[in-house]
């Protein structure tokens, strides 16, 4: 097996991240899929049990989008590949949806649900969703950057549509009347003259019927919609509250083994020798060594356990620069073409020396932003198993086919012959992306002859995942004698290029984002970069306000033009009541910004114990708008949870470093937001039904941390320019 | 070498093998089949694990299984009665107060502990209730607004547990 970390160690540059809008470490996501997925559709229908079978196909138009490079280049392959999602109706009614995205928390499995039951007139109950399983759904780059709602649910509400208007046609047919005489409602086609109906399944009996999705199709306005846009409750949760719905780590195959694996102290460090014959004469125990990579699989997890405690290895660990993290960053990479990005790597607009001369006040600030571990309860997990030279594993991941390609290379093999199925996973927020845990198992499956399951430990989790890249961030800007923006200067180290754009009005700008020699293995986290950028700009447009004596939220509309960007400053400015003096010990703060289209501002108070220096959040209020809302229960609850996590990263998330490695991988030293942390969160949804929907897992985490430190400064005069802000406090 | 020990989970007496100061979430995962209770951290930390012993949520993944030998124990699976949701897993579902759902089993549990015990509990006892369990994708506010609403249901802890008796 191939099992080379080190290239993941190497992340691409990030503008193709942004520019791509997934990921950095995956350069794989620039390939063409392994799997060459060709289904035949009559097979298909075999397979399906008959029926009608509506198929949705990559469209040419949204390849042209700037979002993917990579489906060009599908669009223009054979077409079979070019299935993007499925709609099935069985011959007793049911409605089955295939799509290759995965359910992580974000509650797509209810929403498309959703649009599909508007589209088609069948409640929601009767909606099944197969989703992320390889040989079940479609191809599907992924789920993450914030696309399941702006592409897969618009898709879907066609293919709806279509299904619909073909089984109109149908029971036109059928009942030997005019086609504009039926209606389809609950399930079945109406005649009302006659008032004779048909139902779906009736319909679709003893018929093999493929039809593509056709553009044309009519779907319902916004203003229209009964199902779609409700707060329809979580599909499935009933299997959560009662404990049967299985993770990945719940998964039992017959005579299944646990497996470890042997880890060393550092990411990248390489085995010099071992002696494992004390684990491989326990019973059952299988030891496998492949190059650097030591596991066993054990009958149960204790003897698992104490197999890998009895293999004395050493490990050569890395060397370590010894250099201080932020300096480290600073430092520009020598490779990718001379530091800099190479492409989108940011701009440069007017004059930044022509805008200085304009300026009444220059002010110049360096923010710093540390390493956060997405740590999703459920850590990594997966349960492999072969059979007949097949594989087949159960994985919690956010790229069901990136990871199966990652197997089939690991292994040798071809794509067909691995399957992985993605149970509905305990969460990702970017951070599952790869498949290491899926490699692991396969490997001591294929050892051990028999299934085997591998779930992460909290502390492999901690250090053996990869992180929210740290950063360094430097802004220069000038103001004229009028509070207007004349010079926005802006860099940041290693962190990325997301949201980097100032968003405010002026005339000379230069922002560029700068790759560094990072010493963590780094990758994607809810809305990346944005978070750091967006804390960067924000607090310093709060010290420019202040440095000219306006009002933040007033002189932050004075210099905002975008209207979008407005209507929520304004919304959460309104419903906090902004304006209002705040108790003694008390601060208010404020903070706007956008990304991967979707709007947001926070008005945050915060308490400040002037002898203790704690600080408590004690109120948050978040307006968001993302167009057009799909379920706005579902909505809020990912605006409230992106604050909620957003919180954790402003106030004391942080990975510690000793030398290179991980000091703090348990969440007894590594805090993450609890009960006793949070504020009063208000959220006000802005809907914008004459806009499209936009993903909203992201970005309503991006905004929360200026303002709270922006409320931080009102409260006690101390600007905190780094992330986190008060791990142990603020010293006033 | 075994070392079996007859366990009381959610009714039933199990005989199961403890030795090496085995703690009680692997036995109900893997020697039981509940994977209700979930693993999140080992360490206490996390609240994923949770269960009640004897009424009383405790942290399954660092419960010595040797010392609860004679307790009654409940997991996830054995808190609703037959198809009749407890108070708390209803208002979970009524407040959206989930999102991955991995911590709810947890979150479910230390919460019924809390309103059997307490019918008017204040939003402070809540918290302190709850703050050894951890939702990541953070959905807190929902899960008070839950556990309010099941403290206060008619068919709280203290009928269902005559009923059951
Ligand atoms: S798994 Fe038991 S407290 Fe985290
Ligand atoms: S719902 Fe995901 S951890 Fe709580």
């Amino acid at each position: 097996m191939k099992y080379d970390t080190s290239r993941a160690r190497n992340p691409r540059s990030y503008d193709e991240t942004d520019r791509f809008d997934i990921e950095p470490e995956r350069y794989e996501l620039f390939e063409g899929p392994r799997y060459q997925f060709e289904p035949d559709r009559r097979d298909f229908l075999k397979v399906l049990g008959g029926g009608i079978l509506i198929t949705l196909v990559w469209r040419a138009a949204e390849a042209q989008d700037g979002e993917s490079g990579r489906r060009v280049r599908r669009s223009v392959l054979s077409a079979p590949q070019d299935l993007e999602a499925w709609l099935h109706i069985a011959d007793d009614g049911r409605v089955t949806i295939y799509t290759g995205k995965t359910e992580v928390g974000q509650n797509i499995r209810t929403s498309l649900s959703q649009v599909v039951a508007e589209e088609l007139h069948v409640p929601v109950e009767s909606i099944a969703m197969v989703m992320a399983d390889t040989n079940l759904t479609p191809y599907d780059r992924g789920t993450f950057g914030s696309r399941t709602s702006p592409s897969m649910a618009p898709q879907l509400r066609k293919a709806a549509a279509t299904a619909r208007e073909l089984l109109v046609d149908l029971a036109a047919e059928r009942l030997g009347v005019d086609r504009e005489s039926l209606v389809a409602a609950e399930g079945a086609v109406r005649h009302e003259a006659s008032n004779r109906s048909v139902a779906f399944g009736a319909l679709a009996k003893d018929r093999k019927l493929t039809q593509r999705v056709t553009s044309d199709a009519e779907t319902a306005a916004p203003e229209d919609w009964k199902v779609a846009g409700t707060p329809v409750a979580k599909v499935d949760a009933r299997s959560f509250v009662t404990g049967s719905h299985q993770y990945a780590s719940d998964v039992v195959r017959p005579g299944m083994l646990f497996g470890k694996v042997l880890r060393p102290k550092l990411v990248g460090a390489t085995l010099e020798s071992i002696d494992a014959s004390k684990a491989e004469a326990m019973p059952g125990v299988t030891v496998v060594r492949d190059g650097d990579f030591v596991g066993v699989a054990a009958p149960s997890e204790p003897v698992a356990r104490q197999a890998l405690a009895a293999i004395e290895a050493e490990w050569k660990n890395p060397e370590s620069s010894g250099e201080e993290l932020y300096a480290r960053l600073k430092r520009p990479q020598e490779d990718g073409g001379g530091g800099g990005f190479r492409r989108r790597s940011g701009g440069t607009r007017g004059s930044i020396e022509r805008g200085m001369a304009e300026a009444k006040h220059r002010l110049q600030s360096t923010y710093a932003i540390a390493y956060v571990a997405h740590a999703p309860l459920e850590p990594r997990a997966a349960v492999a198993e072969w059979n007949d030279g097949k594989l087949t594993v159960w994985t919690g991941t956010q790229r069901p086919f990136g990871v199966q390609g990652d197997l089939a290379e690991a292994f040798g093999m071809s794509g067909e012959r691995v399957r992985v199925i993605v149970p509905d996973t305990g969460s990702g927020y970017g951070g599952k992306h790869t498949g290491e845990a899926a490699l692991e198992a396969a490997r001591l499956a294929k050892e051990a002859g028999k299934p085997v399951k591998l779930v992460w430990t909290r502390e492999e989790e901690f250090t053996w995942a990869y992180f929210r890249p740290a950063g360094v961030i430097e802004v220069d800007a000038g103001v004229d004698a009028d509070g207007k923006l004349v010079a926005w200067e802006f860099h940041n180290y290693n962190s990325g290029g997301s949201a980097i754009a100032p968003l405010y009005e002026v005339a000379n700008q230069k922002v560029q984002s700068h790759r560094s020699d990072a010493p963590l293995r780094q990758g994607s986290y809810r809305a990346l970069a944005a978070t750091a950028n967006h804390f960067a700009r924000e607090s310093h447009i709060d010290q420019l306000a202040h440095a000219v004596g306006q009002d933040p939220h007033a002189f932050r509309l004075s210099n905002l033009k975008d209207e979008r960007l407005r209507a929520v400053l304004e919304a959460a400015a309104k419903r906090f009541g902004w304006g209002s003096v705040a108790a003694e010990g008390h601060g208010f703060g404020i903070a706007v910004g956008s990304e991967k289209g979707s709007y947001v501002a926070n008005c945050a108070e915060v308490a400040v114990d002037r002898t203790t220096g704690e600080v408590r959040v004690v109120r948050a209020v978040t307006a968001f708008e993302c167009g057009t809302i799909l379920n706005p229960l579902h909505l809020e609850n990912q605006v409230e949870g992106a604050v909620v996590m957003g919180l954790g990263g402003a106030l004391f998330e942080a990975i510690e470093l000793e030398g290179d490695a991980v000091a703090n991988p348990r969440f007894s030293r590594y805090r993450v937001p609890r009960f006793g942390d949070m504020p009063k969160l208000e959220t006000v949804l802005v809907n914008r039904p004459d806009l499209p929907s936009a993903g909203a897992g992201e970005t309503p985490i991006v905004t929360i941390a200026p303002a709270i430190g922006n409320a931080i400064f009102a409260a006690c005069g101390v600007r905190l320019t780094s992330m986190p802000m008060v791990p142990k406090g603020v010293k006033v | 070498m075994a070392e079996m020990l007859e366990l009381r989970v959610n009714g039933a007496a199990h005989q199961v093998d403890v030795a090496g100061r085995r703690k009680l979430l692997g036995i109900l995962r893997d020697d039981l089949g509940l994977t209700g209770s979930k693993y999140g951290c080992g360490e206490g930390q996390c609240g994923a694990c949770t269960v009640l012993v004897d009424g009383v949520a405790a942290k399954s993944c660092v419960a010595v299984a040797s010392a609860l030998a004679g307790r009654e124990i409940t997991t996830i699976e054995g808190l609703a009665t037959g198809d009749k949701l407890h108070p708390v897993q209803q208002a979970f579902i009524d407040h959206d107060a989930m999102q991955c759902g991995y911590c709810t089993p947890g979150m479910v549990m230390a919460g019924a502990a809390l309103v059997e015990n307490n019918r008017e509990p204040s939003d402070e006892q809540i918290v302190e209730a709850m703050q050894g369990n951890i939702c990541r994708c953070g959905t807190y506010q929902r899960i008070v607004a839950a556990l309010r609403q099941a403290a206060a249901a008619p068919t709280g802890a203290g009928d269902r547990q005559e009923a059951a008796s």
